[in-house]
């Protein structure tokens, strides 16, 4: 029916207008410089320099020299480079008695992220996938109570935590983050990936079922190839996520010797001895956020692919 | 006759919702059986029921002589191939079609045989290698057809395969299901909403209609002696006249109609007795031209409106203050306004007691 009304719509313009379209047709071509685009470009142009700025602010910083940066003019380019901020944030800034700069923070982050970002994908994955593939009674209520999770705010949950894990005796220690971590990971990555898996097509199932694919086959030779964009997404999210962490770090890690990179970042900053050395404190910040900074970069593709085809099927 | 699938006092409901009540069904060796009905009739939930992909509620699904009411869909010795193909489409066309082999643990070399000789029989050798994307419609579902065929399976089940097929390749198709029937002799099950499909393919046809089978025949008695007023306003097209009247137990009376059911084959061969009822016509039974001088029972109508098609032409008339519709042949010429002598023979008729909508 639909081609019928297409081909009755076209005869009908060609009746209006017959055979004098042979030129160009169309609006006519705006110019280049016109007053909308000076506005539209102009104010992407100022609102692009007022979040650049801070960046451009924070390098140029941490690669002067401490006299430099007294002088005062914090946007002018360094005028003798120097990478020792950075190699003094890395390996010797001092946070209360130790002065081994971010490095230890930086290997407990990954030692709590790796863990983390398994436990928490793997989980959220086979939830979703359950939830959306395999509906058992009350799957929906299994749905809405974690739903509902997800929109408690951490800080009600925080002390109770505190508890569960002293009794649990992991409190203090990078399992019982992690642990922390994969539980408020879920509810949201369970919401990601059920969406997701939701559509793919019912049939598609059905026939791995007639093919003899259990639970398990169906979820790794089916489901998992065809969901890669998915995966990034909550790797992203995870990566993130966690690594940016810093309230449940500095709750339920007790040693300074286990604080996650964050946490330590902070103390670096707010040290309060001494003179305040702006250049090392930058370096330190940027050697933070470049994790989730590389992660964006290698999947920032798949990312948008991922979050596109969630938004639209979902 | 051997029993291939029987379904046994089938009831499925989802909370309040019935889908299907007591049905029952006994599908014989070797048999096309067509499940046709319009959407929402259950014909599809049937058929994932057969498969295993629906859980029923209560009643029993025999296949082979097994029961398998509560066996995995791949225990049953059935193979199912679905309207969107359902390919996965990250497998080549030869990963597909083992995929349900390798997960049966058969051996390498076996598997290997078993593709070839699907690959063979459907004409897809050349694609083996191909992932779907890179295939038509056509070639997808004749690969989702091999996967059912490469399991060396009892019953074939078809759920709307050629539904996403254009006209053309639709009817070619058709034929080839039609020819791989004949070659394999596998029992098929096989849903479709067109009557088309129904009536070249099924050796049985069962009419659904609100998870129950209104009839079950060849489709020669579901066409030409339907059992009731549903199943004889589906099927055919244009669909059949209708003309409601009072029987007494030799004519048939409506208006200025008086008609003698002369050679009109009774259910039971009992002649009914007097009751309001309702005549059905098809408009490819009505006789036009120089026959309808000769015809058992004579009529004018008044031709409203003529549909020319080529092959036939298709006249709305009015027959007794009603309308009524003739098929005629391509050639005739016949213009709105005109008096069109037709007549009809009450054997090729139907008749049904208003009522109960029953055949009478």
């Amino acid at each position: 029916m639909a081609d019928v009304g297409i081909l009755a719509t076209t005869k009908a313009a060609e009746q209006i207008a017959p055979r004098t379209l042979d030129g160009p047709s169309g609006p006519r071509p705006k110019r280049r410089f016109s007053r909308a685009n000076i506005i539209v470009y102009g104010t992407l142009f100022i609102v692009a320099v007022y979040y650049a700025l801070p960046l451009y602010v924070m390098i140029v910083t941490s690669l002067k020299g401490m006299p430099e940066i007294q002088m005062g003019n914090i946007f002018a380019p360094p005028i003798e480079v120097t990478f020792e901020p950075w190699v003094k944030a890395w390996s010797e800034a001092c946070t209360g008695i130790n002065c081994d700069g971010l490095s230890r923070g930086f290997w407990n982050s990954v030692n709590i992220l790796i863990p983390s970002l398994i436990v928490s994908i793997a989980v959220a994955s086979i939830n979703g996938y359950a939830l959306s593939m395999w509906k058992f009674k009350g799957s929906e209520v299994f749905f809405s109570i974690l739903m509902i999770g997800a929109f408690i705010p951490y800080q009600v949950m925080l002390y109770p935590i505190v508890i569960m894990l002293r009794e649990a005796g992991l409190y203090g220690s990078l399992s019982g983050l992690v642990l922390v971590h994969v539980a408020f990971g879920m509810p949201i990555n369970t919401l990601l990936f059920r969406n997701y898996f939701a559509a793919i097509p019912e049939e598609l199932f059905k026939a791995a079922r007639v093919d003899g694919a259990g639970f398990w086959a169906i979820f790794f030779r089916i489901i998992m190839p065809m969901s890669l964009p998915i995966f990034v997404v909550a790797l992203i999210i995870q990566v993130t996520g966690i690594w940016n962490d810093f309230l449940f770090g500095v709750t339920y890690i007790s040693s300074p010797d286990r604080y996650p990179m964050t946490v330590q970042l902070n103390n670096i900053v707010n040290s309060v001895q001494g003179v305040k050395e702006y250049n090392v404190n930058m370096a330190a910040t940027l050697l933070t956020g470049l994790v989730p900074l590389t992660i964006y970069f290698i999947s920032g593709k798949l990312f948008v692919r991922g979050i596109a085809a969630g938004a639209v099927k979902g | 006759m051997n029993h291939s699938v029987e379904i046994k006092n089938l009831d499925l409901s989802f909370g309040a919702v019935t889908v299907l009540e007591n049905l029952n069904l006994d599908i014989h060796k070797g048999e096309f059986l067509v499940l046709l009905g319009s959407s929402g009739c259950g014909k599809s939930t049937l058929l994932n029921c057969i498969a295993g992909l629906l859980e029923v509620s209560d009643g029993q699904i025999w296949i082979e002589g097994k029961n398998v009411t509560w066996e995995a869909p791949s225990d049953r010795g059935i193979g199912m191939v679905f309207q969107s193909y359902a390919l996965y489409p990250q497998m080549t066309v030869k990963g597909n079609l083992s995929f349900g082999l390798k997960n049966a643990k058969v051996p390498k070399a076996e598997i290997e045989k078993r593709v070839q000789r699907a690959a063979d029989v459907l004409q897809i050798q050349p694609l083996l290698d191909r992932k779907p994307g890179a295939l038509s419609g056509g070639q997808r579902q004749r690969v989702a057809i091999g996967r059912a065929l490469v399991r060396d399976v009892d019953v074939f089940l078809f759920d709307e395969p050629l539904s996403n097929l254009d006209a053309k390749l639709r009817a070619d198709l058709r034929v080839e299901l039609k020819r791989l029937h004949q070659q394999l002799e596998n029992t098929m099950i096989y849903v479709t909403h067109d009557q088309i499909e129904a009536m070249t393919l099924a050796d049985r046809i069962a009419i659904m209609k609100g998870g129950s089978i209104m009839q079950l025949g060849s489709p020669d008695e579901i066409y030409n002696r339907p059992q009731n007023l549903y199943v004889a306003d589906f099927i055919g097209s244009p669909s059949m006249n209708f003309i409601e009247g009072e029987f007494d137990g030799t004519h048939f009376k409506a208006g200025d109609m008086n008609m003698e059911m002369i050679g009109y084959a009774y259910v039971g061969s009992l002649t009914p007795s007097a009751r309001r009822a309702t005549i059905g016509i098809r408009p490819e039974h009505v006789i036009t031209g120089e026959l309808a001088a000769t015809a058992p029972q004579r009529f004018t109508a008044t031709v409203d409106l003529v549909e020319p098609m080529g092959s036939d032409t298709l006249v709305y008339a009015t027959l007794d203050g009603k309308m009524f519709r003739i098929r005629m042949d391509g050639q005739a010429k016949v213009k709105p306004g005109e008096s069109l002598p037709i007549g009809i023979d009450p054997a090729r008729a139907s008749l049904f007691d208003t009522k109960t909508e029953q055949r009478l």
